[in-house]
């Protein structure tokens, strides 16, 4: 029998690497990547809640963020389609024209 | 023979999670993610949420990095440049930054019902029916205002990416706007 | 029309508004109806109320309260008052106010600023007002600091010339320091009585005479403090030592203004505080000898210095600084009434004078060199003949007015023993007479010295001005005998003006001067100890004989050295020669001034100078330019957070998480 906090372990650090790749990386699609890593750290976290407390809500949370996951997906890749027309890079350190 | 099968999804989930994060070419990123998201897939299933597995692998990996490796082709985006050395206050900050989200989450996590005791898993807990009767009676809304927000998604999606129309690699960008300026910190 | 009184100081301020409306190019008729018709119509309403209360049966004070004012617990009223004092005050200040402005019809008719003098004028006048009718020291102050504006802006009329500007400042700056005074003594009495008006405070200091004597500030008494502040005050705004120098300057204004502003009025303004403020003088016999000093020395050091002044204007201002001496010798010594009656009487006399040389420098075009005059009796015999009645009023040749009041004076010094303020009270009557009647002799009499084309323009002045001089002379005659004392008079109890300003000195003024007893024992030691020393009638008589003999002595002498148009030869005053150096030390006034700018402007200046440099422009403005270059700076540091790079303010949001999570879980 595995402890389920060992799970929830587990969920915390891919979420901590998820949000080191998303602050360090500067390619904008490793970063979207790096976002979903943290996301479905999120999902890890609710299951194992679920089995912890014994109610499905958990897994119902988790099937309407698979949900906004995939919406969400779709809009930014969008955005980086248009970004890069206008730019002709993915790379967000290219990306500063709010600059002092 | 849960704990193997724990460690060793576990550790492959880790594992792809670094190379995700860490990989320069974002090809391999992406391939990464599909490993990472097939071995959480299956730790839901040890944790008795079959159907969420299901629909992980379906809809994450089939659908959504699909989608990711689509953009990644059509972009023809290669791999990062050396960054030099700007950046390594970023780099620190990250880091230092991440280890102690680390600590303080999984602390959230511990100190929130982490060290209850679980019984085995139950036919009734597995079960698809409980679930779905669930989701189309307390949950309906929520339902139907997903599928809404699907819509959206995709006409948003559908207008943001034909904006132009021209297709990248081949057409000139808008000369009004500047060229790309140089890095930040 | 006692109910009326608040539209006496009212008129001449509606006057002044009403010009100044109107402005300079108004027609001249018009201005001028404004500005004479104003004061004259408070004129009118002020006889009409003096009329109905003099005759009244049972004479009472008359209060007037227009806005009664009240901070928390404290009442201060805009009110007036007319008691006997300020009855005798209001009479002067109007009646010989107005005849001033009618003749300043005549004499600024040829100048630009016209309609800008009267409304000044008017404007003093109701300041004026403001101040003897006040029946609170707040409303006397209001007055007070008004006339001191007004002395300014009309001193300095001529802007456009280098000195009258100088003269001006120079009046207002002597002005606040007294004034500065004067502040600090009302602060005291208020702090101490809760009230300022006049009632109120005599009142309660007559309830509780320790309250007074008990020990205050500078180891003086309650009253000392309060009567020396006050009469710090006094010293600046009349003219008295140390702070008189600025009243010769002030002859640059036009001279109508000198005759009502520097002789008749305004700088009586101090004698009247002091009068009014009796009781609290009373109960600091050390200051008020010393207000008894330093009037003489003033009236006694002024006198010598006008000896030897040639402008015609000087001499009268030396003058009137002497005379104001003469007032506060009397009030120092309790004479209160005596200090009034003099008042009164100078005021016409010298007005007069002042009027009289301003006919006489109008007549000259604008020359005011005496040395330069002679003999214009001829050419204006009006002026000529008014101004010698002023001479011999102000000599005190007996039958004129100032006979009277200089005596009752010098019997009030006989009388309480001080043989010393005696005397120099005689020899200022004595240097009075002679410099009087110098100026007299080398006007008017002897043989023109001016150019001849000055000669061509003399004439006598028209009506509007030598009316105002005749009238002004009958005073200088008749005035005096408002006063006539009981041993004048052969035993007789005919002193009008005494007993009148009765209830308001409290029986000091003939009594402490002829040595009777008080009446009243409530108020101070000085009276009633000093009702022992009294002379006898004869000796009284033999007093007054030696003033008058003095007095037609200075005149002979100067008859001897000036008349008939001796004594001035190649321009220049045949008294120089023969008194050499002492002529010398007197023309230059002591040089007062000077040591005054060495001593205190000089080092305030460049204290000034160095407060600009330093503490302005290093200390403030470098506190400013600190705090500026320090925004500038942290802006400066502060913009590299703006890298406009999404990256770095994702990770600020991050940053911003984990300090959250350390509040909320910590």
């Amino acid at each position: 029998m595995v402890p389920v906090s060992w799970y929830l372990l587990l969920a915390a650090l891919l979420f901590a690497i998820g949000t080191a790749g998303a602050l360090t990386r500067r390619n904008g699609i490793t970063i979207f990547l790096s976002i979903e890593l943290m996301l479905n750290s999120v999902n890890l976290t609710l299951v194992a809640y679920s089995r912890l407390l014994d109610d499905h809500t958990g897994q119902l949370v988790v099937f309407f963020v698979l949900a906004v996951a995939a919406a969400e997906a779709a809009v930014g890749l969008a955005l980086f389609i248009a970004l890069y027309r206008h730019r002709r890079t993915i790379d967000l350190n290219r990306i500063n024209l709010m600059r002092w | 023979m849960e704990m193997v099968i724990f460690f060793l999804f576990a550790a492959l989930a880790v594992g792809s999670a670094l190379v995700v994060v860490l990989h320069r070419n974002p090809v391999y990123s992406t391939l990464s993610l599909v490993l990472t998201l097939i071995s959480l897939a299956v730790l839901f299933v040890l944790l008795g949420a079959p159907f969420i597995a299901a629909l992980q692998v379906l809809i994450y990996t089939g659908a959504i990095v699909v989608l990711f490796l689509f953009v990644v082709m059509l972009l023809n985006i290669g791999r990062e440049e050396a960054s030099g050395e700007r950046g390594l206050l970023q780099k620190v900050a990250a880091g230092v930054g991440a280890l102690a989200l680390l600590a303080f989450v999984a602390l959230a996590y511990w100190g929130a019902y982490g060290t209850r005791e679980v019984g085995p898993l139950t036919e009734d807990f597995v079960s698809l029916e409980v679930l779905a009767t669930q989701l189309f009676s307390d949950y309906l809304l929520a339902f139907e205002l997903v599928g809404l927000l699907l819509l959206v998604a995709v006409i948003a999606a559908t207008v943001l990416a034909a904006r132009l129309g021209n297709t990248p690699g081949g057409g000139e960008s808008d000369p009004a706007l500047p060229e790309a300026g140089e890095e930040g910190i | 029309m006692t109910n009326l009184l608040w539209l006496i100081p009212l008129l001449p301020f509606a006057g002044a508004a009403l010009n100044a409306a109107l402005g300079p190019r108004a027609p001249k008729a018009l201005t001028t109806a404004v500005g004479v018709g104003a004061p004259g119509l408070s004129l009118v309403v002020a006889l009409g109320a003096l009329w109905q209360y003099v005759t009244a049966i049972h004479p009472g004070a008359v209060e007037q309260t227009i806005y009664a004012w009240t901070a928390g617990e404290t009442a201060i009223d805009v009110a007036f008052l007319l008691d006997p004092l300020s009855a005798v005050m209001l009479f002067v200040v109007t009646f010989v106010g107005f005849w001033i402005h009618l003749y300043s019809v005549g004499y600024m008719s040829h100048e630009e600023g016209y309609q800008r003098y009267f409304v000044y004028l008017n404007l003093f006048m109701g300041a004026m007002l403001l101040l003897v009718l006040g029946d609170n020291l707040l409303v006397m102050f209001v007055g007070w600091e008004g006339v001191g504006l007004c002395s300014y802006l009309l001193i300095g009329f001529y802007y456009d010339q280098k000195v009258p500007p100088e003269a001006g400042r120079k009046a207002f700056i002597v002005n606040r320091i007294g004034d500065f005074a004067f502040l600090v003594g009302m602060f005291a009495l208020f702090s101490e009585f809760g009230t300022l008006s006049y009632r109120e405070l005599f009142a309660q200091m007559a309830a509780n005479p320790a309250q007074l004597g008990a020990d205050y500030a500078l180891g003086l008494s309650l009253a000392s403090f309060v009567a020396l502040c006050f009469f710090v005050g006094a010293t600046g705004k009349s003219a008295q030592i140390p702070l008189y120098v600025w009243l010769p300057d002030a002859m640059a204004g036009p001279t109508p203004v000198s005759a009502l502003i520097h002789a008749a009025t305004m700088v009586t303004a101090g004698v009247y505080m002091v009068v009014r403020m009796n009781v609290v003088y009373e109960a600091a016999p050390g200051v008020a000898l010393l207000v008894a000093g330093v009037g003489a020395a003033t009236a006694l050091l002024a006198a010598t210095i006008g000896v030897a002044q040639n402008d015609i204007k000087k001499v009268l201002a030396y003058s009137t600084v002497s005379q104001l001496g003469y007032m506060f010798l009397a009030a120092g010594l309790g004479a209160y009434s005596a200090a009034v009656f003099h008042l009164g009487t100078h005021a016409f006399f010298k007005a007069l004078l002042f009027l009289g040389s301003g006919s006489v420098i109008h007549a000259m075009g604008g020359e005011q060199d005496m040395r330069k005059m002679g003999g214009l009796k001829k050419w204006m015999p009006v002026t000529a003949w008014t101004f010698v009645i002023g001479g011999l009023a102000i000599a005190g040749i007996p039958g004129f007015a100032g006979f009277f009041s200089k005596d009752e004076i010098l019997a009030a010094a006989a009388n309480e023993g001080h043989w010393i303020l005696w005397a120099v009270g005689l020899a200022t009557a004595g240097l009075t007479a002679f410099y009087m009647f110098r100026a007299i002799y080398m006007t008017f009499f002897g043989d023109f010295r001016g150019s001849e084309e000055q000669k061509h323009h003399l004439h006598e002045s028209p009506a509007v001005m030598t009316v105002p001089l005749m009238v002004l002379a009958a005073g200088a005659v008749f005035a005096g005998y408002a006063g006539v004392s009981k041993v004048l008079a052969f035993g007789r109890d005919v002193n009008w003006i005494h007993h009148f300003l009765e209830p308001v000195v409290g029986g000091h003024g003939e009594a402490a001067a002829h040595g009777e007893a008080v009446h009243g024992t409530e108020t101070a030691a000085h009276g009633a100890a000093e009702a022992v020393h009294h002379l006898s009638v004869g000796a009284e008589w033999a007093l007054i004989a030696v003033a008058v003999v003095t007095a037609i002595a200075g005149i002979l002498v100067a008859r001897a050295f000036y008349g008939s148009g001796r004594g001035v030869e190649d321009g220049e005053d045949v008294l120089a020669g023969k008194l050499g150096g002492v002529h010398n030390v007197l023309s230059h006034k002591y040089w007062v001034d000077e040591v005054y700018a060495a001593v205190v402007i000089r080092p305030l200046a460049a204290l000034s100078r160095g407060f600009f440099k330093w503490v302005d422009g290093f200390v403030i403005d470098g506190l400013l330019h600190t705090s500026a270059t320090i925004a500038e700076l942290t802006g400066d540091l502060g913009r590299f957070t703006t890298t406009g790079n999404a990256r770095n303010y994702v990770l600020y949001f991050f940053i911003g998480i984990v300090i959250l999570f350390f509040g909320v879980i910590l």
